[in-house]
This record gives structure tokens, sequence and C-alpha cells, in this order.
């Protein structure tokens, strides 16, 4: 126990068997199991645990939870570097790190302290007053060095070595908050067969009663509802859980911290968990906030609140001061100042009302408390810590306190000014929280369906109501899943905690005339005080919502817990309105800070989308190829020779497939089976070009429109029978088209006989093409005949390669001799290994993506840069596909005045003028003899260097565009500081007659 | 997260749903031909505070796409059915209403 000079030689709920070491700062100390950072350093006697956000005065810790302003530290110097961590949440382990925050050179002495004594300076709104300045770009300047002297701690820039993991559940019913009222809500509702999960933010489950002395009946109470807990399967307990959020339809985040109380998690374990919760009912039952009172330098280290005190004594066995002032205007903090007596402190309790119950006032004499009523603590004193307050009289009629009576030297000075229910659960559908001038506190609205509170939640702060409301909760809650039965729990055995005199709402201390006072503190995270608030309102922010943006006040890592009541009630009553007229700020998730990486989850890297691959992926893999994404997909890019980068590879392999035969797998193609008898009805409504009349056995290029009539998508479709169509669609495209089809089927023709079923998956595609295409497959497929007669462009035909089935079509993207061979998948390698060893005598190509595309550009076929969501059909020269006989989706809406316009851009060919240049997709179109400005008069879509011409080549949309080749014009690239002057032509540069197609 | 219940697979996170907007518009049959008509089904759109009736389509399950009654306010869901045979007409609106 050295140095734990503030540690009780007995009780508590710890093991002072078990010492864990910790630095805070550097400096080393002890504490033991049971420990939070924040009693260890309270047993420890360390009192200046952080310098506030604004004035860099000097703070302590306050509160006992996840309220906690001022207390925030950084843990770990690694990558897992946790700044703004407040102590009070933080259980302590063996070989701790913490660093404070906001000091330099040091904690106890800090430079920035002199914006203390600027005050008035730094008022309300003084960093946007000052620095927003007339010019515009003045914060923007400023704001850097601003966030740097006044700011929280800093994160980390390495990656987070940790994992994490996602739960999904279903329940009948969650409870949230593990204090008497929930756990009376789990076991009533458990009991009665309902699946339940109970959570709770801290390691053990208890709550409040674990704030009392050790060896109450509560303990019992609480052990044996624990045991029963444990034997019902249906009951699920997560500790060390927070619910952060409910969402539509009472869904529930929560973050389990599994390894947060050691000091990294186990080898192949997770940090935290996120759970997604569904449960069919849900009980709030989340308790309730103390509130600070505001009085002068209410800030000081050594200023507690009296429940935070009691759990430190009761919990940790720390008695924080020797000499205490309670300062209380309720009776929650009476009990504090009588366990604080019995444990040897010398107690003096401080009340603004004029008279107490006698119960009270016996138990505070018995205890050796002095009893001061009818006073208040107007100010306290002290530099680094609290050493005095002024004692003064309250009038109650006029609210004033006219002087300053006496001094009272003390080291702690606990604080309690009344209970705020813990609603942020509640408001986070959008619930209106409702004042209850009785306890001077916000209380739940109308229930959102589906939702119950219990317990202090609901304003109950008396053990045998929580018990009693728990227990009704959970009951009603079982029944409404179907679970009827269970009795009502009874309450621990202990002496009645109702308050038996009414609270006084005290929301501002007032201030003796001549006495000297310091800043009263509303929220002390952003350094907010009484007189902020009231300068707000003098300058006209007179709503809540107003007063939280200017002032900052509630905002930050705390959300206000503490402050948010307290300032609306300053707020009211400078408006001299009731605090319900003034309302709340509205609570958004998380209710406490949630770390990205649990929300993130395992999906980072490799693992943050799900990967597709082809059949032939790996024998890409094995030969070398370098792969691109198209969407989800993965697909060869090139295959490089030894020394080859892309360029070199792609203008290679084009040249080859040209030259002799190449094959590339097209397997990422949509396929969608079309079938019944009203196929070719439907592919007659959404293509723009016929297919009642294709035959069977042939293929036929499609293209459709969305109904505002821009192009959407285009492919082959094949008819294999009367009633079976076979369609592709582009890669990019497949699953929206797949969508839109069934879109149509579904909702708009239900009357149409058709079935569309996705084929993508079960079909790999590999395209054969170039003069020696059918040379190939003569090597590989026996049982078709291949002659120009019997398969001729266009023509579709089923046989073998070997052993393996396939489906052949003969259509080409490339403007060769080509065809598509399709085979089921698990097929798709051997076909490819088929080709590679039949096409060996004839010098066969591998091609990816990028030769690809320099082919079909060659060639002028439009794809995905031209398909862009924004071109029409005469945009792209395929007017001439459009039935006129016919119509089909988008054909009337493409006829609008804006998608008729003559001077639209629309298709070229262009060509560098200067062939030694390379051209740039992106660069805008301009006329040669204007200066480039806007949007110039179109854009290049796609270029290629072009194997077949010898030099580069380019797509592009041009106003005028079928007129005006062989004129000049200028594509300027911006970014890259060019002009380049390029002919516009046709787009077909390469055998533009399709001689080698028809081949 | 909003939970959809299918009527075919129960009730879903509505991150299975790809998401199909209003469904009280009526489409014109394929041969309309006139402009006007077309115009207001594809652009104009009502953005109703309370209940409505939007598509969804279970993409990640059934692939059936459903007619949900939906309050845009609460996000309370009052009803889902197969979009290929709703029990209640669809409501007019718009020009398709004229």
């Amino acid at each position: 126990m050295s140095g734990q000079r503030n540690r009780l030689p007995e009780g508590g709920r710890i093991d002072r068997n078990r010492v864990l070491g910790f630095s805070f700062d550097g400096k080393r100390y002890q504490g033991v199991h049971g420990d939070s950072l924040a009693s260890a350093l309270l047993a420890n006697g360390v009192r200046l645990v952080g310098r506030s956000f604004k004035y860099h005065r000097p703070r302590g810790i306050v509160t006992a939870g996840v309220e906690e302003p001022n207390a925030l530290v950084t843990l770990h110097d690694d990558g897992r570097r946790e700044p703004n961590t407040p102590v009070t949440t933080v259980e302590l382990y063996d070989s701790l790190r913490a660093e404070s925050q906001n000091r330099w050179p040091s904690l106890a002495f800090d430079v920035s302290a002199v914006n203390g004594l600027l005050g008035p300076v730094f008022s309300a709104g003084f960093y946007y007053k000052t620095f927003m300045g007339p010019r515009k770009k003045s914060w923007m300047f400023y704001e850097p060095f601003i966030r740097r002297a006044a700011g929280l701690g800093r994160g980390t820039r390495e990656p987070d070595p940790d994992r994490y993991e996602k739960m999904q559940a279903f329940c009948d019913l969650l409870v949230i908050g593990a204090g008497p009222a929930g756990i009376s809500a789990a076991l009533s509702a458990g009991r009665a067969g309902a699946r339940v999960i109970l959570v709770d933010q801290q390691a053990v489950i208890g709550g409040a009663l674990l704030d009392r002395p050790v060896g109450a009946p509560s303990d019992d109470w609480l052990q044996g509802a624990m045991t029963e807990l444990e034997s019902l399967d249906n009951v699920e307990v997560l500790t060390r859980t927070t619910a952060f959020g409910v969402y539509d339809g009472n869904v529930v985040g929560l973050i389990e911290r599994v390894a947060d109380h050691m000091p990294a998690p186990e080898a192949h374990g997770v940090r935290q968990r996120y759970w997604t919760v569904r449960p069919q009912q849900l009980v709030l039952a989340s308790g309730a906030i103390e509130r600070p009172l505001v009085f002068g330098n209410n800030d000081l280290p050594g200023v507690m609140l009296a429940s935070a005190v009691r759990s430190y004594l009761n919990r940790q066995a720390v008695l924080p001061g020797k000499r205490a002032v309670v300062f209380t205007n309720n009776d929650s903090a009476y009990a504090t100042a009588m366990e604080l007596a019995r444990a040897g402190a010398q107690v003096t309790l401080v009340d603004p009302r004029a008279t107490v119950a006698d119960a009270l006032q016996r138990g505070l004499s018995d205890a050796g408390v002095e009893l001061l009523a009818g006073r208040v603590v107007s100010t306290a004193h002290g530099r680094q810590a609290v050493r005095s307050i002024d004692l003064g009289a309250y009038d109650q009629a006029s609210g004033g306190c006219e002087t300053v009576e006496r001094q009272i030297a003390c080291d702690l000075l606990c604080v309690s000014g009344g209970w705020s229910p813990s609603l942020h659960l509640h408001s986070h559908l959008g619930a209106r929280p409702v004042y209850d001038e009785r306890l001077a506190a916000f209380l739940p609205g109308p229930a959102v369906p589906g939702q119950r509170g219990a317990g202090a939640f609901e304003g109950r702060f008396a053990l045998a109501d929580c018990v009693s409301s728990g227990s009704a909760a959970g009951l009603a809650a079982a029944k409404a899943c179907g679970h009827e039965g269970g009795a009502p729990l009874s309450a621990p055995d202990v002496e009645s905690d109702a308050w038996q005199t009414p609270l006084l709402p005290l929301w501002e201390v007032p201030e003796p005339a001549q006495a000297k006072h310091g800043k009263k503190f509303v929220d002390q995270q952003n350094d907010v005080t009484a007189k902020d608030v009231a300068q707000a309102h003098r300058e006209g922010y007179v709503s809540v919502e107003h007063l939280k943006r200017y002032t900052t006040l509630g905002m930050a890592t705390d959300q206000g817990k503490t402050a948010n009541v307290n300032a609306l009630a300053i707020m009211a009553a400078l408006r001299g309105e009731a605090i319900d007229r003034v309302g709340t700020t509205t609570f958004r998730p998380p209710y406490s800070g949630v770390a990205i990486g649990a929300l993130t989850g395992p999906e980072v890297g490799r693992e943050f989308k799900p990967i597709r691959r082809t059949a032939m992926h790996d024998w890409h893999e094995a030969n070398g190829a370098v792969f691109t994404e198209a969407g989800p997909w993965l697909r060869p890019w090139y295959y490089p020779k030894p020394g080859e980068g892309v360029d070199a590879a792609y203008e290679r392999e084009a040249a080859e497939v040209r030259k002799s035969v190449g094959i590339v797998d097209v397997s990422t193609l949509g396929k969608i089976e079309v079938q019944g008898p009203d196929a070719a009805e439907f592919l007659n409504r959404v293509y723009v070009n016929g297919f009642g009349k294709l035959a069977v056995g042939k293929a036929r290029y499609g293209l459709m429109l969305r109904d505002d009539g821009i192009v959407m998508d285009d492919g082959t479709t094949t008819r294999l029978s009367e009633h079976h169509y076979f369609m592709t669609t582009t890669t990019a495209n497949a699953g929206k088209v797949m969508s839109y089809l069934e879109f149509l089927l579904q909702t708009a023709w239900p009357e149409l006989k058709v079935h569309v079923t996705s084929a993508t998956e079960q079909w790999a595609g590999i395209a054969v093409a170039g003069p020696r295409a059918r040379d190939l497959l003569q090597a590989m497929i026996g049982d078709i005949d291949l002659s120009n007669e019997a398969l001729p462009f266009m023509g579709v035909a089923e046989g073998h390669a070997g052993d393996i089935p396939v489906r052949l079509f003969r259509i080409s993207f490339s403007g060769e001799l080509a065809y598509e061979i399709n085979t089921p998948s698990d097929y798709g390698e051997a076909l490819w290994q088929a080709c590679v060893e039949a096409g060996k005598p004839l010098d066969l190509a591998l091609y990816g993506t990028e030769a690809l595309g320099a082919l079909r550009i060659e060639k002028g076929h439009v794809a995905g840069p031209e398909l862009d969501g924004r071109t029409t059909l005469d945009d792209l020269g395929l007017e001439r596909m459009a039935s006129t006989k016919k119509p089909y989706v988008g054909s009337v809406l493409k006829r609008r005045e804006g998608l008729v316009d003559a001077s639209r851009p629309k298709l070229v060919g262009l060509i560098p003028e200067d062939k030694s240049v390379r051209l740039r997709a992106g660069a805008i179109l301009c006329d040669a003899d204007k200066i480039p400005s806007g949007h110039g008069r179109g854009h290049v879509t796609s270029v290629t260097y072009s194997p077949a011409l010898g030099h580069w080549i380019g797509l592009g949309l041009l106003t005028g565009g079928p007129n005006r080749h062989g004129e000049l014009v200028n594509a300027v690239n911006a970014l890259k500081d060019e002009t380049i002057p390029v002919r516009v032509t046709s787009p077909h540069f390469f055998d533009p007659k399709g001689e080698r197609m028809y081949a | 997260m909003l939970r959809i219940t299918c009527p075919y697979c129960g009730a879903r996170d509505h991150s299975e749903f790809l998401y199909g907007g209003d469904a009280t518009l009526v489409r014109p049959e394929p041969g309309c031909d006139d402009m006007e008509v077309w115009y207001d089904f594809v652009f104009l759109r009502d953005n109703p505070r309370g209940r409505h009736r939007e598509y969804w389509q279970h993409v990640q399950g059934c692939r059936q796409w459903l007619v949900v009654e939906r309050d845009t306010l609460t996000h309370e869901i009052f009803s889902v059915e197969p979009a290929r045979a709703p029990k209640k007409a669809p409501v007019l609106t718009g020009v398709a209403a004229k």
C-alpha cells in the first residue's frame, strides 16, 4: 500500500493482494485489482489530472463514470495510442501508462494558464469574433493554431494493431443498464422464459448497488440475482458493454470492450466487439447522472460529485479527503456525508434548504456530521486544489446570498445539484423529454413503441422503486413477446432511501456582493461559465441549440452529460421562462466515444470489400497476369513478358491479336437467362432494337435506354430457343440491369410471362479474336462446323472442346474474326488451358483489359467512358439501331428538347496532328481558333496507342462532331498544361468496312 | 436500421434491400406516346411527410420487388406486400391522376 495514502486499510470491493503498477505522466504509482485509473490516482493523492480546454485551469476528477468532463488522458504511446479517455472509465491493469493532455511543458506548470488571466477576452464566441475577421480566409489561417493551443489529445498516425469483430444478435428483450432496475427487468423476463440480453458498461453488474457499503443487505440481493441470471440459459449478460445508440425498429448498437482492461488483447483475440442487436422489446434502465452545482471556482480539483465520492469510498476504499464539505440541495448526498464521517473524515454538510427531515438530521448527528442548513457554498478557494470555501446564508425567498458568514477549510468538496436521468438512448428515435418540476429533471416523454423505462431513468431514485419498476417492465416486455407468467421481484431489505424533503432547485449559486469570487463553470470540459451563458443570451442566442453552438456548451467527448440541464435552466431564468419551454438539445448517437476501429470491424485492407474472381483466376495469377479492379471483379489487366510495363505489354498483346489470334477472359460480363412465352415481347420493350424476329441460334447486339431516354447499357442477346434468350450486359452494369428487368416484370408488366435469372456466376467466358481464331477453334472443337457458311457472323452453336461442353457465339468486340466461348464455370480453367495448348503452334496471345480496350477503340466501339449516363443513342452515332416501329423503354423521353439539340457533343475519332504525341482521356475539346474556356465543345473519352496505326488515337464527344471530320481542334488538358491539336475523324479507325470481322 | 418483413423471407435488415422509390406512381402503358405523361412519371415526385408507399427489392434475399408502406417521419413500417400483386391499388398522383 506504499504511497496509497488515501486508501483505507479495509473495506471496498478490491483485492489488496493483487497490486498493480502504473504510471501517470511518467511517474510510477501502485493501485490494486478493482481500481479504476481514477480511483488509483485518488488513492495515491493525485488530484491534478488535466488542464482545461480554453483557460488551461487545473482540473481533477469530478465523477466516477462515463460523464467525466475533466480527467481525460492519453493511454499507450504506440499504434494503440488512445487520446481523450476519461480516467473514470479505465479499469486499472498492471503496467498501464497514462499521459495528461493539454498542458505544456508540464501539468503543474502550464504556460498557457495565463489564458485564465485573460478571462474576459476569451468569452463566448471569442474565437469566431476575433479570427473570422473581415477577410473570409482568416479563420482558415488561424484555425490550426487555435486548435493546437486549445486542444484535446492527439491520436496516433500508426496503423491500429488490434483486431475488431462484429456480432449480429436477436432476442426478445434487451435491457440496457444492469443496476437494480435493469437486473430486476432481466430476471423477471428471464424467469418468464423470454430470451434476454442484459448489458452494462461496467465490469460487473450492480450499478448503484455497488456504491453502497460492502456488506449491506443489498449485496446479498445482488449476489442472489447474479447467481440466478447465470443459471438461466435464456439470459445473456454482457458486461464492459456500452449501448451507444438506438436506431429504427429499436435496433441497438453495442460496443463490448473485450480487452481494454488488459495491456493488450490476447493472442488472436479481439480488442472490441461491435454488436448489432435486434430485440423485440427494449427496457431502458440507464440510470441517472448527478449534476454539479454552479458556484465560484467550482472546477477546482477536489470538487467532486457526491455520488462519485461515495462510489470511490465504497467500491475502492478511497477517501479522497480528510476534511470534507458536502454541498447539496437534495437528500441523495446525505448518505455520502455519513459514510465519509464513518470512514474517518471530518464532514460538514451545507444545504440551502432551511429544514431537512428529522431522520436525516438524526443520521448526520449520529455519524458526527455538522449540518449547516439554509446555507450555500458561494465560492471555493485554492490554487491547484480546493483549500477552503465561503459559506453564506441563503435566502430562499429572494434566491440571494447577502454576505459571507465564514470560511471553512476543506480538502474535499462533494456537490450534488440533483439528478438527470440518462435519456440519451430514449431520445435517439426522436422522443422528447418532459420536464418534471418536483425532481427538477427531464424525464422520458411518451414511450417509443417497444420501449419501456425503469428505475432512475424514469426518475425513480429509491431502491425499492427501482426493483418494482424494473420487474414490472421486464414482465410486460416478456408478455409482449408471448412469455406470460413470472412474479414481481421483491426488493432488498434495506432502510428506505426515498427522498423525504423536496429538492430545492439551485441552478446558479448567488454571489455575496462584497466577496471575491471566481469563475462559475457550467460546462467544465468546454470551459463555459454562467457568464458565457448570460453573454450568449444578451447577444440574442435564445434557443438552446444556438446557445450550444455559440458557446460550445455540451460538445466534445462528454457531450455535456453533467452540464446541459444546468445550462438550460440558467438560460430559462435569463429568458424569464419555465425550463420546459426552453427545452433540451437533441441527443444523437453515440452515447459515449466509440473507436472507429470497432465500427469498421474486420473490414480493413483486403477484407474491405468482397472480391470476385473468375473461374480462370488462379491460372492468370500463376502465369504472371497483372490484375485490375472492375467493380468487385479482379480481371487480368495485362500479361507482361520480362521487362514489360503496362504500355509495352498491351501494345504487344493488341498487335499479336491482329496478327494471329489471342484470348481474353470475359467471364465477368453480366449474363441473364430470359425465359417464357413473352420473352420476345419483353426484350422488344427493353431494347431499342427489335428482338422478336431474331432467328433461333442467332445473336444480336442490343442497346437499352433508361426511362429518361439516356443510354443505360449494351450487350449481345442470343435466341437459344423460341422462348429462351440469353442476354449479356457490361461487367459494370450487370447488377443494375438485372434489378431493373425484375422491376419492370414485377411492378410494371406483371402480365408478361417471363422469368429472368442471373447466370453470370454459372458461365465462364473466353473471347477468341484474330485472323487465326477459326484455326484455333478448329484444333479444339470437333463437333461444330466452323465454316463461314455454317457459323456466320452473329451465329451461335453448341458442341464440345474435347470433353468440355461449349457454347460458341460468333461475335466480335475487337473487329477481328472472333468468337466467344462459354462453358459452365467449373470447366472454365480447363477450357482456358485447352485454348493455350491448342494455340501454341499459332503464337496465341493472352491479352488483358488494356489490350481489349485498345482493340475496341481502334474499331470505334463505345464502352463505359462513352456510356457515361449522359449520352443518347444519337450522341453515340447509334440512332440508326433504334426501331421506329415499336415503343421501348425511353423511346418517348429521348425526344426531349435537350436530348435532340443539334449542339450536343457527338462521337468522333481523334488523331493527334503530331503523330508522336500521346493523347489523354478527359482532355477538353476546344475550337482551334478560340481560347479554351468553360467546358469547351466536348471532351476526350477514351484513348489508346494504336499498334495497328502506329500512333495514339482517341474517341471523344464533340459538338457537331459527325459534320466536322477533317477539322482541327485542340485537346486541352489543364492539369498537365497541355494543348494538343487533334484532327477530327470517323471513330472507325481500323477496318471500317468490317471485312476482317466477317471473314 | 429499418427492419422490413419480407412476405417471403421474414424480417430482415434494410441493408439487404435495394430502394426503388415512389410506388404510388403508375407507369404509363408501353404504347403511351404522350411526352407530358412520361415526364411526370419519370421526374415528378412528391416528398410526403408521413405515410408513403415505396418500392424496395429484397436483392440479397428472394429478389422480389415489394411495396413497403412507411412513415417517412418516424420510419414506422405499416405493411409490406409483393409489388406483383399489391392488395391496395396504387394511389394515383401527379399528371397520371388527372
